[in-house]
């Protein structure tokens, strides 16, 4: 998929196996994984004579993105879909969360006061 | 009669203890046993409020009954075999047409139906809400296929290369916690080990199993300030338990002060901060969750845990046994 995404046209199987030089994979397993990945809707291809040649859906920044967004969104069945380790805060939080982890970044004996008055 | 009385009664008072729990504090201290308690509340609420309007259906069918045909047997109650039992035979009288006419009958069939109708919804909403999440995840999993990779700095998760700090967990049989590059950015080593501990938690102990009927829930009864407030007191009861567990392995305050930063640092980006700022009851909740991480207080003693374990069971046992045991 990464040669995918590099590349500025589509390619075919073989030129994707020659750009997969550190790796000695067969031509079949290439065409394979291309099949899979246009099956899936990642991979878009079209009939160039006897060969298909294969080109990304979308950039590899579309896909970073929608995955992201579908993390950090909190409506709806995302969210028993996955757990997030802390909801972004609206602004306001932020900036109170902004004062207390500088309270918590001073001396550690400063912030015990700070906790028991 | 007795039967739908008690489940009706059983009806209120789920709602009642609901909304006083998503008011207590107490939970803080305990959120296991809060958890529990919660579910206890969800499950015999469902089955008490979907019993009463069945046996309000079937209750003293005989009667009618008896008035569209002599075939009752005599004195047998719609309760002879719990609601459970009347639901039952009051459904086969209904398919032989011999239930009888009149404004009672008509009234006893309304009840019937909205109970099964109830029913059929907590049900669908479940099911809906669980394809919905074996969807969302298993798109997640594609994508992550494709994109993330994994580094030594957190070992066992996947990394994506995103700017703005984010972390999560991706729970199932094939699970995995995902950390954007933004994240290994802001935090330190120690921290990261925090995360990564409170993600374990989740996965290891299924907190997505646990929240998904409060989810459904919600889905289908987004009106009701109630199911909104116990969706998002367990939401909350699930991180905070997560965070005890996490403490386990790690101190306290790098869970704290990582909490701290990726909340503080995912502010400006949050997709839809504007729910957030619209929910303000939860707009404290990274604010509690640090403050107990760095005041524990003490666990909630033998006594009133015990007391807890007795109202979880009490509110599930007492509407099954109603509904299946004859009166």
């Amino acid at each position: 998929m990464d040669v995918l995404w590099e590349a500025s046209e589509s390619l075919t199987v073989r030129q994707v196996s020659e750009q997969l030089t550190e790796r000695d994979l067969a031509h079949t397993t290439v065409m394979t994984v291309l099949d899979r990945l246009s099956k899936k809707g990642f991979a878009r291809r079209q009939r160039d004579g006897r060969a298909w040649r294969y080109r990304a859906a979308e950039s590899r920044e579309a896909y970073v993105t929608e995955l992201m967004l579908s993390a950090l969104d909190q409506t709806g069945d995302r969210q028993a879909a996955l757990a997030r380790f802390v909801r972004s805060v609206s602004g306001s939080e932020a900036r109170a969360l902004q004062h207390a982890l500088e309270a918590l970044a001073r001396p550690h004996d400063q912030h015990e006061d700070l906790s028991k008055s | 009669m007795t039967a739908v009385l008690v489940l009706g009664l059983m009806t209120a008072t789920c709602v009642q203890a609901a909304a006083v729990l998503a008011a207590a504090r107490w939970p803080r201290r305990a959120p296991a046993a809060a958890i529990v308690l919660w579910q206890a509340l969800g499950l015999g609420w469902g089955l008490a409020a979907v019993g009463t309007l069945i046996g309000l259906g079937t209750a003293g069918q005989d009667l009618g009954g008896s008035a569209g045909s002599g075939t009752a047997p005599p004195g047998a109650g719609a309760l002879g075999s719990g609601v459970a039992g009347g639901a039952v035979t009051a459904l086969g009288r209904l398919v032989r047409g011999q239930l009888g006419f009149g404004p009672m009958a008509l009234a006893r069939l309304a009840s019937l139906v909205a109970g099964l109708v109830l029913l059929m919804l907590l049900v669908w909403v479940l099911l809906s809400a669980s394809a919905a999440v074996l969807r969302a995840r298993q798109r997640q999993r594609a994508l992550l296929s494709l994109l993330a990779h994994g580094d030594p700095k957190v070992p066992g998760a996947l990394v994506v290369d995103y700017p703005a700090a984010a972390a999560y967990c991706l729970p199932g049989l094939r699970s995995a916690i995902v950390i954007s590059a933004g994240t290994l950015d802001l935090l330190d080593s120690a921290e990261l080990a925090a995360v990564l501990a409170h993600e374990r938690a989740h996965l290891r102990e299924r907190h997505d199993l646990v929240l998904l009927p409060f989810v459904a829930l919600l889905n289908g009864f987004a009106w009701s300030p109630v199911v909104r407030k116990a969706h998002q007191a367990v939401a909350l009861l699930i991180e905070m338990h997560a965070d005890d567990m996490a403490r386990r392995h790690r101190p306290a305050r790098e869970l704290a002060t990582a909490l701290l930063r990726v909340g503080a640092a995912g502010g400006g980006l949050a997709p839809s901060g504007a729910l957030a700022a619209a929910d303000p009851a939860s707009d404290c909740d990274v604010t509690a969750r640090v403050t107990r991480l760095l005041r524990p207080s003490q666990g909630l003693p033998a006594a009133a845990l015990a007391l807890v374990a007795a109202a979880a069971t009490l509110a599930i046992v007492v509407p099954a046994a109603v509904l299946v045991i004859p009166f």
